[in-house]
């Protein structure tokens, strides 16, 4: 059947393969090679070795906005999975109407980035004006608070699913031995359904923090990065360089910022995937 | 009876924060029906009153003037041939990854999974370009009714990486015996693998789904704003322009966004969830 199958590479493979390679692979090889160039288009690259990285790494908006998200994504992170958790493990005792409240925690998700940062824009500035602080496109601590409320409010619903699952995963057996041995509910929760739920207690903070460092859409309609770029998380901060400054060595500096973004994304995801498989060796 | 009693406390607990979760969503839908003069910062919480109460006229003007339907357009027509195209070319091509053992094959799976973690700012600018310079014939990439190749291309490694996850439970069995009794393997596979893949179609579906219809920052760089614009970037685009822009028609070109999103979720929460779910823990 392999053999029959290889003849067939053209249909089966070519069509996936050809978009991969125009809408990933090329601009993948380009974007790194072009971090090394100054240019406007692709077209007219000169390379410039390592000067755009100098630039890059000496632009303090860069490193403000590397703090602001490593600040982000701590906050956020802490505040959805602990109120997650909570939830979930709420929601899965026997209350009354769990099926109607699991649907609406889980409905903002659907909703996309942008429309949620609208949407919390006219509600956080109404907010603002009745306490009588600077409206958000002069109030920066208003702008950090508000994004961590939007993410929070979009994205516990997502991880919530995901504590349940696990918790409905922990086989009741070990729960009744607990019981049987006569631990009490707060003893069974610390020292039986916490560790059981590990796994998914690393899926779910992996999750968050990458989504708090790729955060894009939800920073660009709630605050735009106002007032003077001081609410502008790494990507948004990326985006401006390339798109909102004008002058040739921005686009090779944002290019620069946007590879090092990379290196510390798929840093997160290596010390991920370490964590996980670690703990199913545990297992 | 105590136990009755924290159960029906945790009931009307979670109603209240039920009611207050769903509020944001709620405030937009009183404020669309709400009279021009009336939308200020200041009164965002207010109910429509008779004085400001508008009808249903915000929504007229939102379909009529603000190209409203032709954004539904768009979206519709990007969402449903990109996840169209995705779902057939990335289960073939799944499929050939995990029947076919050769070095492309793992070559395309290494590069479906490293491709997930790549976030979008690093290829934003060189896949724009590439959009805009590629061609085949006369076929371009930047119109609305071909975008659906570059979405192939970048969506093609969260699809494949989850499609040939399942194709490893599929007992092998079936399909020799189909290609015995002499299908060839477009047939074998169109005939035996294709319905067996129901349930993960259904779950990738949804999550490219979700994906392309909230995609802002990708249709954003690779079409023409002015020519063609999808319901995020209608939103953000009118958003530019402030004060100009009238609210209500805004408000209510919100809730005509979000009430299908969540029609289709209340429909399909089942589905929706274990989509959500087996994207998370794989990915």
């Amino acid at each position: 059947m392999e053999k029959a199958l290889r003849k067939w590479f053209p249909l089966f493979v070519l069509p996936t393969l050809c978009a991969f390679i125009i809408g990933f692979i090329i601009p993948f090889i380009e974007g790194i090679y072009l971090s090394f160039c100054e240019f406007t288009t692709v077209a007219d690259a000169k390379f410039i070795g390592l000067s755009n990285f100098i630039f890059a790494l000496k632009d303090w908006s860069f490193w403000r906005s590397f703090l602001l998200t490593t600040a982000f994504a701590i906050a956020s992170t802490l505040v959805i999975n602990i109120l997650a958790l909570v939830i979930a493990l709420a929601l899965t005792g026997k209350i009354k109407g769990t099926n109607v409240f699991r649907t609406i925690f889980f409905l903002p998700n659907l909703i996309g980035g942008i429309v949620l940062g609208y949407i919390w824009q006219i509600l956080i500035n109404c907010v603002l004006y009745k306490v009588g602080q600077p409206l958000l496109a002069l109030n920066s601590q208003a702008g950090f608070i508000g994004l961590i409320i939007l993410t929070s409010w979009q994205q516990i619903g997502y991880m919530m699913i995901i504590y349940i699952a696990g918790i409905q995963n922990i086989p009741d057996a070990v729960l009744e031995a607990a019981k049987i041995d006569g631990a009490s509910k707060w003893e069974t929760l610390i020292h039986v359904k916490l560790p059981m739920l590990m796994p998914s207690i690393t899926i779910c903070l992996f999750l968050s923090i990458t989504n708090a460092f790729k955060l894009f859409d939800q920073n660009l309609s709630l605050t735009a990065g106002e007032p003077g770029h001081l609410t502008e998380l790494l990507a948004m901060n990326i985006y401006s360089t390339f798109y909102s400054h004008s002058g040739l060595q921005w686009m090779g500096i944002g290019q620069a910022k946007a590879v090092i973004f990379f290196l510390i994304v798929v840093a997160i995801a290596l010390v991920q995937l370490k964590a996980t498989h670690s703990k199913e060796v545990q297992q | 009876m105590k136990k009755i009693n924290t159960n029906l406390f945790l009931t009307i607990l979670f109603s209240i924060i039920c009611i207050f979760h769903m509020y944001p969503v709620m405030m937009i839908l009183f404020n669309s029906f709400k009279k021009e003069s009336a939308i200020s910062t200041s009164s965002v919480f207010e109910l429509p009153t008779a004085n400001t109460f508008n009808g249903i006229s915000n929504y007229v003007n939102a379909i009529d003037a603000q190209g409203f339907l032709w954004s539904l357009f768009y979206s519709i027509i990007i969402t449903l041939s990109s996840v169209t195209l995705i779902l057939v070319c990335c289960s073939m091509c799944a499929w050939y990854i995990s029947r076919v053992n050769s070095w492309i094959s793992k070559l395309m799976y290494a590069m479906c999974a490293f491709s997930m973690v790549a976030p979008f700012q690093l290829v934003m600018f060189t896949l724009s370009q590439t959009a805009d310079r590629f061609h085949i014939g006369a076929l371009r990439f930047n119109s609305p009714y071909s975008i659906c190749f570059i979405y192939l291309g970048f969506g093609a490694g969260l699809a494949v990486f989850m499609f040939t996850g399942f194709m490893k439970s599929i007992p092998v069995e079936m399909e020799e015996a189909a290609m015995i009794d002499g299908c060839n393997p477009f047939q074998t596979f169109f005939k035996i693998v294709f319905p067996v893949l129901r349930p993960s179609m259904i779950s990738v579906g949804i999550l490219e789904t979700m994906w392309i219809w909230n995609d802002y920052l990708l249709p954003t760089l690779v079409l023409d704003i002015k020519q063609y614009k999808t319901i995020p970037m209608l939103i953000q685009y009118f958003r530019g322009s402030y004060g100009s822009v009238q609210m209500g028609p805004m408000m209510a070109c919100v809730v005509l966004t979000i009430v299908p999103v969540i029609i289709i979720y209340l429909i399909g929460q089942k589905h929706i969830i274990k989509g959500v779910l087996s994207g998370a823990v794989k990915g």
